[in-house]
């Protein structure tokens, strides 16, 4: 029972960052048509404003380390810290959450921008245009990031108050053995809270309402005056926070690194397939799914029985839904049918 | 009877001059001409005024930080050899047949290579410096796979490749090649010198759960560190092989927690190993009490590099490391100065063995007095030096695998420096990590090819 609770949050975990990618990767495709290959640039774009964010914080002063004597090496010591002692030391422990806050306009921009910049020259383009132009944006972006900030993962610990773990075990009777990592619960409630929130805009406010209409028949709502384009930009640049939200708050959970987007890319695309292109409610569903049985195939009973399970076993449900359902679970009738 | 012409020379005369003329053309050059193999091998570079090595280094994915660390002290290497800089180790290697003023009279230059860390990648790029650029040897690299499928080249196409970093025990071992030779050390030799350290500090009875890398280095290391584990009395609970960049490990980690293990062996590297670590600390494992002891975690391959991205989870935690720029002999102490000086930053332990490999492979030119590779390979098999910053060393001729003190580290709880970050435990001596060369099996096949 304790691991069976354990690897039903780890599938949840996994399943919330698949299912935040997923979803915004999805809002693109349903609202402008696009397959954004560059989607999981976002979600590591986001990651790394928080590595930004942390290195602003830690900007130091450059002390001559005498415990070196063959070369001239030099101690970083942070100027937060030099100066404001404690209270300095306390915010940059705090650098993932503060970097939250900069990310969403940042993200805003870089979404703007890319949508501006590049997406819009291509929704007229066969898909394959699409996906090559934006699997080209997502690689300048990798090596872009590899330049500045070097191959390896870069630590960015979460607030050392919850750097621990919680006792889930108590939670639910299970005694102390069950523990799970704060932070991984708090990116799960985090997940849940940002997709409620997307789907509240779109389903409870007028500009969703209208965004909607847009999506499901774009020339009509231009007909009535309403200027559709701009406001599917501003739903992209919606995506573009949301995965840059995912990679910010991911980064106790995995060091981020340049190729982290690459990574989740692929499995976030089976999990729009298997939701079905272009529904929200889809790729929640099925990044949850997914995250779950992947997470359940790793286990050691399952492994003993089905060898390398663990490595197909996403895959291995997306052949099997292009085959009996090919519009994916929650996909409206007719998408990739024809 | 013989008969003489007008000029007095007999045809027993004209006979003997030929036979000692053809005997002298045979002879002569392997007397008073380098390079007397002149067109017997690839790649030979005559006349030429310099010599070409080829760097065949990760620039990219995951390991391209120690790539780029590599290809530091290969350029550091080159200039040491060519005369250039402090001369580095050159001043402590001993024996020494280097002159500083490059290999046999020829400056060196180089070329280098992205090994992405694939091995179709690697062979390609290796091909290339080979078959283009004509690279008379190549080196570098950060895995064992890349390695054991570039020292297959290298034997097929006649060329000495001297690898980088490798810890696998196949490298030397059942893929052992003629043309291929290890500086740096491997899993049985971490797994013997661990031991007793292990033993001292945790004890006999520990159950253990191994996380392994599912590629040729993560089964040697498993298999050598098992064997060496349960040689103390260790129980192994589990061994559960993890996919290679893996990312997030929490579903391999969860089934630990409550299998009743007491110890987690990671036998990762690179990024597998700075998140496997990071997230096994995150789920509270070096909090546990387990069995009535606490929680250990090992990770049998350590190098600075990974410490630095696992940050503070590396503290305490035990394994082993070829080389660590706080060593205080004068071969360490002189490489970290010029390094440190070149660059501002110390060397890593890929950048040690790579530097090293640069050295004695010109070393072992130099002492062959020529390039013609057989020649140059047996200059190096059996070779003893010291001076080069791990005590005594033995080029084991039987496998190719350098025999050196082997360090057992901790992370360290003091750092006194940002590069600080790791602890020389123990300098465990090459007798007690030496074997017996058969006990892999493998051939390394013929001189010529």
């Amino acid at each position: 029972m304790d691991v069976i609770l354990l690897q039903l949050l780890n599938g949840l975990d996994k399943g919330g960052a698949y299912a935040l990618i997923a979803l915004g990767l999805t809002i693109i495709f349903g609202t402008l048509g696009v397959v954004n290959f560059a989607h999981g640039a976002l979600f590591m774009l986001g990651a790394f404003c928080a590595v930004s964010v942390q290195a602003l914080l830690t900007i130091s002063k450059k002390v001559k380390d005498e415990s070196i004597k063959f070369f001239d090496a030099y101690k970083e010591i942070p100027y937060l810290e030099a100066w404001w002692g404690d209270t300095g030391a306390m915010i940059i422990d705090y650098a993932v959450p503060i970097s939250i806050l900069i990310a969403i306009p940042l993200m805003l921009l870089i979404g703007l921008g890319m949508e501006r910049g590049l997406i819009r020259y291509f929704y007229k383009r066969p898909h394959a245009e699409q996906i090559l132009v934006t699997f080209g944006l997502a690689i300048v972006v990798q090596e872009l990031i590899k330049a500045q900030f070097g191959a390896n993962p870069i630590p960015t610990p979460a607030p050392e108050v919850i750097a621990g773990s919680a006792n889930v075990g108590l939670w639910v009777g299970l005694g102390e053995s069950v523990v799970y990592p704060w932070w991984r619960l708090i990116y799960l409630a985090f997940a849940g809270v940002v997709i409620a929130l997307a789907f509240a805009f779109l389903n409870l406010t007028t500009y969703g309402m209208v965004v909607r209409a847009g999506m499901a028949d774009r020339e009509t709502v231009g007909l009535l005056g309403i200027n559709i384009q701009r406001r599917f930009t501003i739903v992209f640049g919606m995506a573009a926070v949301i995965a840059g939200l995912a990679g910010v708050m991911y980064t106790p959970i995995l060091p981020p690194d340049y190729h982290m987007g690459m990574d989740f890319l692929v499995l976030s695309f089976v999990v729009v397939v298997v939701g079905g292109m272009g529904s929200l409610g889809g790729a929640v569903l099925a990044g949850f799914m997914l995250g779950i049985l992947q997470s359940f195939a790793s286990m050691n009973e399952v492994k003993s029985i089905l060898p390398g399970i663990d490595q197909i076993i996403i895959y291995l449900i997306a052949v099997v839904i292009l085959l009996v359902r090919p519009r994916g679970l929650l996909g409206r009738k007719g998408v990739m049918e024809s | 009877m013989t008969k003489i012409n007008d000029r007095g020379v007999s045809r027993r005369s004209i006979l003997k001059a030929g036979t000692a003329l053809g005997a002298g053309a045979v002879i002569a050059p392997t007397f008073f001409v380098r390079n007397a193999w002149a067109e017997e091998f690839r790649n030979n570079p005559g006349n030429a005024s310099s010599v070409k090595f080829g760097f065949n280094v990760p620039q990219t994915g995951a390991y391209a930080d120690e790539g780029a660390d590599e290809l530091r002290a290969y350029e550091l290497a080159v200039k040491h050899i060519n005369g250039e800089g402090d001369g580095g180790m050159l001043n402590t290697m001993q024996p020494l047949s280097l002159k500083g003023d490059g290999v046999l009279g020829k400056k060196v230059e180089y070329v280098t290579g992205d090994t992405q860390t694939k091995s179709d990648a690697a062979r390609a790029s290796a091909k290339r410096m080979i078959e283009k650029d004509g690279v008379i040897m190549f080196s570098g690299g950060s895995s064992s796979g890349v390695a054991v499928a570039v020292q297959s080249l290298a034997q097929e196409m006649g060329v000495v490749f001297m690898c980088g970093l490798t810890h696998s025990n196949d490298t030397t071992g059942k893929d052992k090649r003629r043309y291929g030779f290890r500086h740096f050390f491997n899993a049985y030799m971490s797994g013997a010198a661990l031991g007793p350290v292990l033993k001292e500090t945790m004890g006999t009875e520990r159950r253990a759960y191994h996380l392994t890398a599912d590629y040729t280095w993560g089964w040697t290391q498993e298999e050598s560190i098992k064997n060496t584990t349960e040689a103390l009395g260790w129980q192994t609970v589990n061994a559960v092989r993890t996919p290679l960049g893996a990312g997030d490990f929490s579903q391999y980690i969860t089934p630990v927690l409550n299998s009743g293990a007491d110890v987690l062996v990671l036998n990762h590297y690179g990024k597998d190993m700075i998140n496997s670590l990071t997230q096994a600390v995150q789920f509270g494992l070096r909090d546990k009490q387990v069995n009535g002891k606490d929680f250990q975690i090992v990770v049998p391959l350590y190098s600075r590099l990974m410490a630095q991205g696992a940050g503070a989870n590396i503290k305490g935690i035990y394994g082993t490391t070829n080389w660590n720029w706080s060593l205080q002999d004068a071969g360490s102490q002189a490489f970290v100065k010029s390094f440190g000086q070149e660059y501002g930053f110390p060397p890593s332990q890929a950048a040690h063995t790579c530097y090293v490999q640069a050295l004695l492979y010109a070393d072992a030119c130099a002492r062959a007095g020529t390039f013609y590779p057989p020649e140059v390979i047996k200059a190096l098999e059996d070779f003893e030096f010291d001076g080069m910053g791990n005590g005594p060393t033995l080029y084991r001729g039987a496998d190719h695998q350098c025999f050196k003190d082997v360090l057992v580290v901790r992370g360290n709880e003091n750092a006194t420096s940002q590069f600080d970050l790791l602890e020389v435990v123990k300098e465990v001596p090459a007798s007690q990590v030496t074997y017996d060369p058969s006990i892999f099996g493998g051939e390394l096949g013929p001189y010529k090819v």
